[in-house]
C-alpha cells in the first residue's frame, strides 16, 4: 500500500536554516545538511526546503545547498522560494533536487508549469497555492489564492486555479491555508478537502499541525497525501518519528 | 584507463548526480558517462530515466545507446534500469499512442487508471516474489520511494520478481539474469535503496 507522507519544512537563507514565521524574526538555527540528516533518521518521508535568500547571487547559493544535501541525504526533496524561470528550475534539478515548487512565478505566468513539466516531468513539479478563506466563518463561499508570500491578494478561486495548475501539468499540489498557518490550532480540512476531491494528483496540506491528532485529521478528513509541517518539528515539539507512530496507530500506512 | 565498475548512461536526461552519489554512499564508485567507450568497457551500467518514454527512447537513440545498451545486455553485462530506464527494457509503451522500447525484456508498458491518484508519489512496498541477488539483505516488503504514471506489463512471469500494490498489483522489479529494472529510485529510497544498488555493483558473471 501506497504510504502517507510526513514532510518536514526547512526555512533557508543564505544557505542556513533559519526559525521563525515566515519573514518575521529570524533565528540563525544551524546547518541545513546536519538538520536534513537528523529529519532523515527521524524517518521523514522526503524534506521540503524553502529558499528566502534574497541577494543576486542566489541561484549559486541555492545550488550549492541542493548540492550539499543531495551527496548526504537518500530521501527526495523539493526546494521552492522564488523559483520562477525554467532556468532556475533546471539549475535546483541539476544539482540534485527532486522536485521544485513554484507559487508566485505560476500564478504570474501560467505556462512556466507546463513548460516546466514538459521539460523536466511532471513530477517535478509541485505547484504551491496560498489560500484564504473569502469568510473566515463560511467555508462555502470558497478561498482566494494569494501571492508574494500572502502579501498580495490576487482574486482568483483556490479550487479553480488548483484543478488549472493539474490541468497544466502540475505532478502535486502543495495547499497552504493563510487562516491556519502558524495558528498551531488544526489544517483548513475543508480548504484540504475541497481541493483532494476536485484534483487527481497528490495534495500536500500545509499550515496549522498543532498537535498529533491535527496529522490524522488532514490525512484521514481532509484527504490529503501528505502533509508538511515546519515550526511543530523546528521547536521540537514532536518529532517526526512520534507523529508517524501516532498515525500507523490509527491505522494510517506509514513507512 | 581501467574499466568502471559502474557507470550511469548520462544521455541528457534526468538527476544522475543523485545516482552517483548513492552508489558512493553504499560503498561503490560509479561514473556518470555519455562516452560510448567508458559505456562500452564498464562492467556494469545503469539506465536511468524520467519524464515521457518516447522522449527519453529518442535521446537515447539520437546517442546510439539503444544498440549499445541491448548489445552488452545481450552480452551479459549487468544491466539496471531505473524508473522509465525499467520500463524502457521493455517492448513497447502505450504513452502517446505508442513508442517501441528496447526490447530485451517481452511485454508492455501502461498507464495506470484515471481512477487513482496519477502520479503515483511515495513510499510503497515490494513483495519480492522470488529470490535474485537484488534482493539480498533487503527485508519482505520494505518500502521504496515511487514516482511514475505508468507501469510495466511483462508477457513473462518469471521475470517478475517483486510486485507492488497501486490499484491492482504491478511488477515492480524485474530480472532476467542480469538484466534488471526496478520501478522505483533506488537512489531515494534510504538504507533499502541504498543496500539493493549495492547488491547490484556486485552483481557478476555467477549471477547470470
Amino acid at each position: 500500500m501506497l504510504a502517507k507522507r510526513i514532510i518536514p519544512c526547512l526555512d533557508i537563507d543564505h544557505g542556513r536554516v533559519v526559525k521563525g514565521i515566515r519573514f518575521a524574526s529570524l533565528v540563525d538555527a544551524g546547518d541545513p545538511v546536519e538538520q536534513a540528516k537528523r529529519y532523515d533518521a527521524e524517518g521523514a518521508d522526503e524534506l521540503a526546503f524553502l529558499d528566502i535568500t534574497a541577494s543576486s547571487g542566489k541561484r549559486a547559493i541555492v545550488a550549492d545547498l541542493v548540492r550539499r544535501v543531495a551527496d548526504e541525504v537518500f530521501i527526495p526533496f523539493t526546494v521552492g522560494g522564488g523559483l520562477g524561470t525554467l532556468e532556475d528550475i533546471r539549475a535546483v534539478l541539476r544539482s540534485g533536487a527532486d522536485k521544485v515548487t513554484l507559487n508566485t512565478a505560476a500564478v504570474e505566468r501560467p505556462e512556466v508549469i507546463g513548460e516546466g513539466a514538459e521539460t523536466f516531468g511532471s513530477q517535478c513539479i509541485v505547484v504551491a497555492i496560498d489560500a484564504r478563506r473569502r469568510d473566515a466563518a463560511d467555508a462555502g463561499v470558497g478561498w482566494e489564492v494569494f501571492t508574494h508570500g500572502g502579501r498580495r491578494n490576487k482574486g482568483w478561486d483556490a479550487l479553480e486555479w488548483a484543478t488549472r495548475a493539474e490541468r497544466l501539468g502540475a505532478g502535486e499540489i502543495l495547499l497552504t491555508s493563510m487562516d491556519a498557518d502558524g495558528t498551531r490550532g488544526g489544517f483548513d480540512l475543508e480548504l484540504t478537502r475541497a481541493v483532494a476531491d476536485a484534483v487527481r494528483i497528490p495534495v500536500i496540506a500545509s499550515g496549522g499541525a498543532g498537535t498529533l491528532e491535527h496529522f490524522y485529521d488532514a490525512l484521514a478528513v481532509g484527504r490529503a497525501s501528505a502533509v508538511l509541517a515546519a515550526s511543530l518539528f523546528h521547536f521540537g515539539e514532536y518529532k517526526v518519528s512520534e507523529v508517524k507512530n501516532y498515525l500507523r496507530a490509527r491505522g494510517v500506512v506509514m513507512r | 584507463m581501467s574499466a568502471a565498475e559502474v557507470a550511469i548512461i548520462d544521455y541528457g536526461v534526468g538527476n544522475l548526480r543523485s545516482v552517483e552519489k548513492a552508489f558512493r554512499a553504499s560503498g561503490y564508485e560509479a561514473v556518470v558517462s555519455g562516452d560510448a567507450g567508458v559505456l562500452g568497457a564498464a562492467r556494469r551500467l545503469v539506465l536511468p530515466g524520467v519524464g515521457a518514454f518516447g522522449a527519453c527512447m529518442n535521446a537515447l537513440r539520437e546517442r546510439g545507446f539503444d544498440r549499445l545498451v541491448r548489445e552488452r545486455a545481450r552480452a551479459g553485462t549487468p544491466l539496471l534500469g531505473v524508473c522509465v530506464g525499467m520500463q524502457m527494457l521493455f517492448d513497447e509503451s502505450e504513452e502517446f499512442g505508442r513508442s517501441e522500447g528496447l526490447g530485451l525484456l517481452g511485454g508492455r508498458v501502461r498507464r495506470f487508471p484515471d481512477t487513482l491518484l496519477v502520479p503515483q508519489t511515495g513510499w510503497n512496498q515490494v513483495e519480492q516474489k522470488s529470490a535474485h541477488a537484488l534482493f539480498e539483505g533487503i527485508e519482505a516488503n520494505s518500502f521504496f520511494y515511487f514516482v511514475h504514471s505508468y507501469y510495466c506489463e511483462p508477457h513473462e512471469p518469471e521475470v517478475v520478481r517483486g510486485e507492488t500494490e497501486y490499484g491492482a498489483t504491478y511488477a515492480s522489479v524485474v530480472a532476467r539474469g542480469a538484466i534488471c529494472g526496478v520501478q522505483f529510485h533506488p537512489e531515494k529510497s534510504q538504507a533499502a535503496g541504498l543496500r539493493l544498488l549495492r547488491n547490484f555493483a556486485g552483481l557478476g558473471a555467477r549471477d547470470r
